[in-house]
């Protein structure tokens, strides 16, 4: 006998013959048991789920609205990176301002300096060569 | 060449329309659970069709299918990816489904209820054995297959299949005279 043929069988387990009564009795019972519990799950009706026309409409709202926060959310990115970039910009050229502005202002000082340096060096080597003159005029003074 | 492919898949056609019921049963009994044993199934005849050509009849259609279904079975379990799922399975499926199941007859109600009581003991005597101690039995007491024909779907040795047979048994046994 083989499988074909024993699976049209359902009851019986006269090839069981050497267990003892009720074990018999319980693996018949038990084979019933699983045999009636494959039909009912093999012959259940299966339902295939259609998606409506309102799901549908559904599906596709949610997909644009998916689309449209994606791209606000890249362009929105894209906008912030810019501006970064905008300040940065502005922030070395502020910076490249001030630097020239210190630049220049430290030849200026230097200038002043020098400039001063040159008239305290006027100043202190004039009257030494003025000395002569200055000596008549006090001469003229006590006349 | 198409003639000869045609004729090959209406044999195939033929050999699902025999033997997918008795595989279903074989799986749902093993793993208890219908959406598997479903996937299990058609996994089987997915692959038996895809090795059709190379089938040669050395044992019968229904051995060949039930090898490979033993062994999709096997290979389910052994994925470690689904251990977790199987862990909860285990604890969350109902020992006894089978004995909700079991045709009343003629008999009394008190006869029905030791019934079911009985089929429930059995079913979890068989899920507390090993794989292949509940492959062998399912094989041997629910499809009836002869032990030369289990050790042919098993791939072990006839005296392996009856050792396995003996200890399930033994285990049936006294999961049923624990009852007593």
């Amino acid at each position: 006998m083989n499988f074909n043929e024993k699976a049209g069988r359902v009851s019986g387990v006269s090839n069981i013959a050497d267990e003892p009564d009720e074990l018999d009795e319980a693996l018949t019972e038990f084979r019933l048991s699983v045999y009636a519990w494959s039909e009912a799950a093999y012959s259940r009706t299966r339902t295939a789920v259609v998606p409506g026309r309102r799901r549908i409409w559904r599906l596709a709202a949610g997909w644009a609205l998916g689309c449209v926060l994606v791209a606000g959310g890249g362009s929105a990115g894209v906008w912030e990176h810019h501006q970064h970039q905008q300040e940065m910009r502005i922030t070395a050229a502020r910076v490249a301002e001030q630097q020239r502005l210190a630049a220049q202002q430290q030849l200026w000082q230097e200038d002043e300096d020098l400039l001063a340096k040159v008239d305290s060096d006027v100043s202190r080597q004039v009257p030494a060569a003025m000395e002569p003159l200055g000596q008549l005029m006090v001469g003229d003074e006590t006349r | 060449m198409a003639m000869a492919e045609e004729i090959g898949a209406e044999e195939f056609s033929a050999v699902v329309a025999r033997h997918r019921v008795q595989i279903f049963r074989f799986l749902l009994a093993s793993t208890r659970d219908v959406d598997l044993a479903e996937t299990l199934t058609q996994d089987c005849f997915l692959k038996a069709h895809r090795n059709w050509k190379s089938f040669r009849g050395e044992s019968s259609a229904m051995t060949w299918l039930m090898r490979i279904a033993i062994n999709l079975q096997k290979d389910h379990w052994r994925n470690r990816r689904m251990q977790f799922w199987r862990h909860a399975r285990t604890n969350a499926v109902d020992m006894g489904e089978a004995s909700e199941w079991l045709p009343s007859g003629e008999r009394s109600a008190e006869q029905q209820l030791l019934a079911r009581e009985r089929v429930h003991q059995v079913s979890k005597a068989v899920e507390g054995l090993s794989e292949r101690q509940r492959t062998v039995f399912l094989l041997r007491y629910m499809e009836e297959a002869e032990l030369s024909e289990i050790a042919r779907a098993t791939g072990l040795s006839e005296g392996t299949v009856k050792a396995h047979l003996s200890r399930a048994v033994a285990k049936v046994r006294a999961e049923l005279g624990g009852r007593q």
